[in-house]
């Protein structure tokens, strides 16, 4: 069972309840930047993969913390210092919360996703990844649960091993667990696997990925990038040993990403960067790490964006995860059926389980012409590789047309995007 | 739809569906690769030089609409230029396409190409309509590593 299949079956009521009384229209003046044109038209965000738009209630919080809370954190003793430290260590506490994790410590806030999989490939990676070994990943990977790998792999002379994927864009779980390899002494040391694939939509079935991986006692790092804004994310059900998101595409500021990590490897890994704040005392000769979450924070957060990403957590939690999910499944669909169903267009990625995206290719029209055109309608969609070129590559062509989706977004504006790709097709006619 | 148009002229969607000089020119003895990382377009240029005269060209790859036809419809205009003319043209062609203002009547010197001239309204496409002219400098230098947009 994955984990996208849960929501309907948790939910108190049947699918097409929660979304009848999901306030779309509501939600849309939550978010200024809906309200602008863009070339004579009302803007279509449909870019949401990349980053998402943000409600007031973030964009309040940025400038509440400046205004009145701004000062550093964890060092000082007067009134702001505190105050600061307490609102970072409660935005710890929401994420911990959104994530369902045992403890706060096991929040650590950097960048963005990319930088928490950087993370663990520089400090568990390094300490348990050695000559020959091996780090598995899926053929849907973003370059950002690539190349950090691979940069790993080229120093320690380990190798990268990729799990297939099938002609719907789904893992071969039978390849997957055979590349696993034996029950006892497998080389892999570490999977990384995304939850939702960026350029396909597609929702891995974690829970099974995981059980393999921990038949094997391998443990299991989850790029949650594209899943945290659309499903209701458990770490502890899910049982993974890390779970990277990225603030920007929960509706939250750029600049702040988590990582979180189960207690116990925490603790055992070496600091990630040196600085203040991840130590507990420096010596010339000696330093001593600072306990987690701190040991992997060195040097000032961005504690701004720590209220940004509190605030969008907020909001999510006021809506409700899994209503937002029945939402966007309903939306993803309608979708998914109005675009397949234009002449001589194709939809990649057709897995069973998908959230957020649809990716797709006209014929006879390379995908940065179909976004040129939607641009002039004010359709905003993602055109190219999406920094998975082995995705593209898998299915053969270089690129492809992408919208995603938001918890803003309509039945109107999917309406509008199949008409700006049948202007697209006038055009080329 | 008036801007669209400016973009999308008939002479451009003509060439990008049936593009003239696609063929890997056996004869060629400068090539050169081309690739825009952004959108994953990449094409190759033949040259067959005599001195340093243009003898023959043809071009391979893909891409969107705009580079292809760009890459399409240089090769028509370049079959017998000097590599010097070559270059001249290529000037030219850059700065229309990026909309700079000329002093010196450069649109009328391009022939069929000031088509491109619409692409200045649309700055996230000027790359398309130059990665051919761009792969084209490398073989007339005769670069061997692949040129990037980037």
């Amino acid at each position: 069972m994955s984990t996208a299949v849960r929501f309907p079956k948790t939910a108190q009521a049947p699918i097409h309840e929660i979304v009848s009384r999901f306030d779309v229209d509501k939600v849309r003046a939550d978010f200024p930047i809906l309200q602008r044109r863009v070339h004579g038209h009302q803007l279509v965000y449909l870019d949401n993969a990349a980053t998402s738009q943000k409600p007031r209630a973030v964009i309040d919080a940025i400038v509440q913390y400046y205004e009145n809370d701004n000062a550093n954190i964890h060092r000082g003793i007067h009134y702001l210092s505190e105050r600061a430290t307490h609102e970072f260590e409660t935005a710890r506490k929401v994420v911990q919360s959104f994530l369902n994790a045992q403890r706060a410590s096991e929040i650590i806030f950097v960048r963005s996703a990319t930088e928490a999989i950087n993370l663990v490939a520089q400090t568990y990676g390094r300490v348990h990844v050695g000559a020959d070994d091996e780090v598995l990943i899926t053929a849907m990977e973003h370059h950002s649960n690539i190349v950090p790998w691979q940069l790993l792999c080229e120093e320690r002379q380990a190798k990268l091993r990729v799990a297939p994927i099938s002609d719907n864009g789904e893992l071969i779980l039978g390849e997957f667990e055979s590349l696993l390899g034996a029950k006892v002494q497998s080389k892999v040391k570490i999977v990384s696997v995304g939850h939702v694939s960026n350029a396909l939509g597609t929702v891995n079935p974690l829970r099974q990925i995981i059980a393999m991986a921990h038949a094997r006692k391998i443990p299991v790092l989850v790029d949650g990038a594209q899943a945290a804004p659309h499903v209701p994310i458990d770490v502890q059900h899910l049982d993974c040993d890390f779970y990277a998101f990225s603030g920007h595409k929960v509706y939250g500021p750029t600049g702040i990403g988590v990582l979180y990590g189960k207690a116990g490897l925490l603790e055992a890994m070496p600091p990630y960067q040196g600085g203040g704040d991840m130590i507990s005392s420096v010596t010339f000769e000696k330093t001593i790490y600072n306990k987690v979450p701190h040991k992997f924070e060195a040097g000032t957060p961005d504690m701004s964006g720590a209220a940004g990403l509190r605030a969008a957590i907020e909001y999510l939690n006021d809506l409700g995860m899994a209503k937002i999910a029945a939402y966007e499944h309903d939306l993803l669909s309608y979708a998914s059926e109005k675009v397949a169903a234009i002449p001589g267009v194709r939809l990649i990625g057709t897995a069973k389980e998908k959230a957020g995206v649809l990716s797709f290719v006209v014929d006879g029209v390379h995908p940065h012409d179909v976004g040129t055109i939607l641009d002039q309608e004010g359709i905003a969609i993602r055109t190219g590789h999406h920094c998975a070129q082995p995705v593209m590559e898998r299915f053969g062509i270089d690129a492809t047309a992408r919208a995603s989706l938001g918890l803003y977004n309509t039945k109107e504006e999917i309406d509008a995007l199949v008409h700006g790709i049948q202007k697209v097709k006038e055009v080329f006619a | 739809m008036a801007e669209l148009r400016d973009l999308y002229q008939e002479l451009i969607l003509e060439h990008s569906k049936a593009p003239r000089n696609y063929r890997e020119l056996k004869s060629s003895n400068r090539k050169a690769e081309g690739y825009n990382p952004l959108c994953g377009d990449r094409f190759t240029v033949y040259l067959q030089m005599q001195g340093d005269s243009i003898q023959d060209i043809g071009f391979q790859g893909s891409g969107c609409a705009i580079s292809k036809a760009s890459a399409s419809m240089m090769t028509q205009s370049l079959k017998g230029k000097s590599k010097r003319e070559a270059k001249a043209l290529f000037d030219r062609f850059h700065k229309v396409v990026k909309g700079e203002k000329s002093t010196n009547g450069d649109q009328a010197d391009l022939g069929k190409l000031v088509v491109f001239s619409g692409v200045s309204e649309f700055p996230a496409r000027v790359k398309c309509a130059t990665l051919a002219w761009h792969t084209l400098e490398a073989a007339l230098e005769g670069k061997q590593e692949a040129v990037s947009t980037e």
